[in-house]
């Protein structure tokens, strides 16, 4: 047998008729959808990235700060809630779930964890005497990770949802795990992204 | 019924029982697309009284307009208004018809009702988030309305909240203080509700088409909602971090938009080195492609019906996919326009001059390929062929005064003055009502089973047509006189000659308005007592003809159509008639 790369060997007369579905590979609504999702929360985070930008060079009462040391450790739980989720899912098939549940479970403890963090991290900053309206900068250190944790816990939902149907349905939905992974790894990438800027701005 | 939960059954769907899953909380894409096509119809006519109380005000400022003084005793004790209740109308007016008419009609209703049968879907990607989209926009309405009957009033800083006197709270006017902040809050929502929407058009778009159905064979109307989506997605997504913002200065003490050692009402306020112009550059980030998310399904819709009517295939579809895809580029480019007069750096003000005329290209290139359709073609001049047409004229006669207001020099002339009221009434806000006017017309036998009346239907076009015209046509001429807007009185010696051509446009505004209610009357008549519609009562080829009026619960009994042609194919010999719908087998291939 021929590989693909040479044209195939067919008689002109006998070619089939051109076929009226033009497809590529089987559609994933949900992978779409969360892609789609990544597309407009990172622009939601440009604009405010500009606005942050902007409003810095806007006056001189821009305060820098040093940020809660724990926000590091908080990315290390971050990432490595990642890594457990993508272990989980190479365990789990669509007929057999079992071996990737502790996985799941772990990444749902750790993304908790994480939550917990940030929320540790604002009561450090406030212990400075560093509120949402102290300075411009301490304003967009809230909203940032404010509005990043919101979306992490969103993504907490998608997970139990995930993990409530894999447990139920058979055959797994395995797109479904796919896109909540997918965007997972996005909240830890948009994570990496705003620590970035928090440390060179403020 | 559980959608998502049960794929093995994805080919067969019941209806859900219960009056709240079938009508109230349904995640039928055609029970969503009408909630949204009657939150629109609630809000188009709270939007119509405002400006009507608006144009009344302008023609006799003295006037006591009986019962108004009910819904806001400070606002219009005696019922006259005062200047701040002025402002808190139109901001009122510009807010609802803007989101909750021009995004909610065009877009959200007639998109979720015909996108997803145009492509051959039974139903959205994600119907649990389509639902959520609506309840959220409807929650977002109800929080808007609310404002008028909080103490002070709604907001009256213009449907653009521009800052920082939309920041400040109460110092800067009645309406201010809670007013604004639910006008934010409103906001916020809206934007929420319209992500949720978007995203599920562009997967719907991406993923769900029946076989066959190809990108180059999407009808224009599908590919104008799916393009609009993608605006949507990127505008919305800076307008809601913007009231988040917005909302933060008001209620949390920062200070984004608030500059340094600004004093209002005497008071100087607690803030610090914000940036007010920051505001008006997200706003109009979003606020400039704002104005295509409710042009371009106008665009779609138009692009849809004239072939059908014109029995010729539509002249140049690619190009026009072309164009609005062009368009949608564009959109992004050009938001500076709207700040010529804001302070901007001039050269700045040149950057975004250029972009701005050359978006006028591929405008006209849609309109040429319009009017190349109906060349030579003997026209059915039935009532949404009519307000097509209406749609091009209205579209042409706003976009003229486009090309002046796009030059820095000019516009700063004619910024502030009714030139850019007449401007964007008919580019924007005349042309996206006649699109969806064609659009009920059109698809309303397909929705309830039943036909419209024509003889109304004509009616109705033409003291529209007729209207609009004497509404804002002379306007341009008070705005090159000089006549300054959002004034809510004339009472300067060079304005006072101009208010006889006030009461003009205020007698045609009131006309205008009541010829609404013979739209309003066939609609509910013939919703209930309208001769039955056929299948395909215009003979037209795309998709959602091919099922019944209206469709049953998955759209096509449970059997996918399976598509052989374009949505063109008009003025062709076909098995019935004069054209060939999609669904149509494909012709017969000799081997």
């Amino acid at each position: 047998m021929t590989t693909v790369a040479s044209p195939p060997n067919v008689p002109p007369s006998v070619a089939p008729p051109r076929p009226v579905a033009t497809r590529g590979p089987e559609p994933k609504p949900a992978e779409t959808g969360v892609w789609v999702a990544i597309a407009t929360i990172s622009m939601s985070f440009a604009a405010l990235t500009s606005a942050m930008v902007v409003r810095a060079s806007a006056a001189p009462d821009w305060q820098h700060f040093r940020l809660p040391p724990i926000l590091y450790l908080n990315t290390l739980v971050l990432l490595a809630s990642s890594f457990t989720l993508a272990a989980a899912r190479r365990r789990i098939t669509a007929v057999s779930v079992r071996d990737g549940l502790p996985g799941l479970y772990v990444t749902l403890g750790l993304g908790l964890l994480f939550v917990t963090g940030q929320i540790l991290a604002w009561r450090q900053l406030a212990a400075q005497g560093l509120f949402l309206a102290t300075s411009p900068s301490s304003a967009f250190f809230y909203v940032f990770t404010a509005l990043h944790g919101l979306h992490v816990l969103g993504g907490l939902a998608g997970l139990l949802y995930v993990l409530r149907r894999i447990r139920r349905v058979v055959p797994a939905p395995m797109t479904a795990l796919g896109a909540a992974t997918l965007y997972w790894h996005f909240m830890d990438v948009l994570w990496l992204y705003l620590l970035l800027i928090l440390i060179i701005r403020v | 019924m559980d959608h998502a939960a049960t794929p093995a059954a994805a080919h067969h769907h019941a209806p859900p029982q219960g009056f709240l899953r079938q009508h109230v909380f349904s995640l039928d894409h055609k029970v969503i697309g009408k909630q949204y096509l009657d939150l629109a119809l609630v809000a188009v006519c709270v939007g119509m009284v405002l400006s009507w109380l608006m144009r009344l005000h302008l023609a006799w400022p003295n006037l006591p307009i009986p019962g108004l003084e009910k819904l806001s005793p400070n606002g219009a004790a005696n019922g006259v208004i005062t200047p701040e209740y002025y402002l808190s109308l139109m901001t009122m007016h510009a807010t609802i018809m803007v989101f909750f008419v021009l995004t909610s009609a065009p877009f959200a209703g007639f998109g979720n009702y015909f996108l997803p049968i145009q492509v051959g879907a039974e139903d959205m990607a994600f119907p649990r988030f389509n639902m959520m989209s609506f309840w959220t926009t409807c929650v977002a309405f109800l929080v808007l309305v609310s404002s008028f009957f909080v103490s002070d009033g709604p907001a009256l800083s213009g449907w653009t909240a521009y800052a920082p006197l939309s920041a400040v709270g109460k110092d800067a006017g009645p309406g201010q203080g809670m007013g604004q902040t639910l006008w934010a809050l409103s906001i916020a929502i809206f934007c929420v509700g319209q992500l949720f929407g978007s995203l599920n058009f562009i997967a719907t778009t991406l993923d769900l088409r029946t076989k066959g159905m190809s990108l180059a064979r999407m009808p224009m109307s599908t590919w104008a909602w799916f393009i609009t989506s993608v605006i949507g997605l990127i505008a919305f997504a800076v307008l809601l971090p913007a009231c988040i913002l917005l909302l933060l200065d008001q209620r949390a003490g920062t200070s984004f938009f608030i500059p340094a050692g600004l004093v209002i009402s005497d008071r100087l306020q607690p803030h610090s080195g914000g940036s007010p112009l920051l505001w008006q550059h997200l706003f109009w980030f979003f606020g400039h492609p704002e104005v295509y998310i409710a042009i371009l399904p106008g665009f779609g819709i138009v692009s849809t019906i004239l072939p059908v009517f014109a029995r010729k295939p539509l002249l140049g579809p690619r190009a026009l996919i072309g164009c609005m895809t062009a368009i949608a580029f564009l959109s992004y480019t050009v938001w500076g326009h709207h700040m010529f007069l804001s302070g901007m750096n001039p050269f700045s003000a040149l950057l975004f001059s250029v972009p701005t005329l050359i978006i006028t290209i591929p405008a006209t290139i849609a309109t040429l390929l319009w009017i190349g359709t109906i060349y030579g073609a003997k026209l059915r001049f039935t009532t949404p062929a009519l307000f097509c047409l209406g749609f091009i004229s209205v579209f042409v006669s706003g976009g003229l005064s486009g090309f002046f207001l796009a030059q820095p020099s000019i516009d700063t002339y004619l910024h502030a003055t009714y030139f850019v009221v007449a401007h964007f009434h008919f580019v924007m806000a005349v042309a996206a009502m006649f699109g969806i006017f064609a659009g009920t017309y059109f698809w309303f036998p397909k929705m309830f089973g039943r036909m419209m009346n024509e003889t109304l239907g004509k009616w109705h076009f033409w003291l529209t047509f007729i209207g609009v015209y004497c509404i804002f046509m002379p306007m341009h001429y008070l705005g090159l006189a000089g006549n300054v807007r959002r004034y809510s009185a004339f009472t300067d010696d060079y304005l006072k000659p101009l208010i006889p051509l006030h009461r003009f446009i205020t007698i045609a505004a009131l006309f205008t308005g009541a010829a609404q209610l013979i739209f309003l009357y066939n609609l509910i008549r013939s919703r209930f007592r309208g001769p039955t519609a056929p299948a395909n009562p215009w003979e037209a080829t795309t998709l959602e003809w091919s099922t019944t009026s209206p469709p049953p619960f998955d759209n096509f009994g449970g059997h996918p159509p399976v598509v052989s042609h374009g949505p063109n194919e008009y003025g062709v010999k076909g098995a019935t008639g004069d054209y060939v719908m999609q669904a149509a087998p494909a012709p017969a291939r000799l081997h």
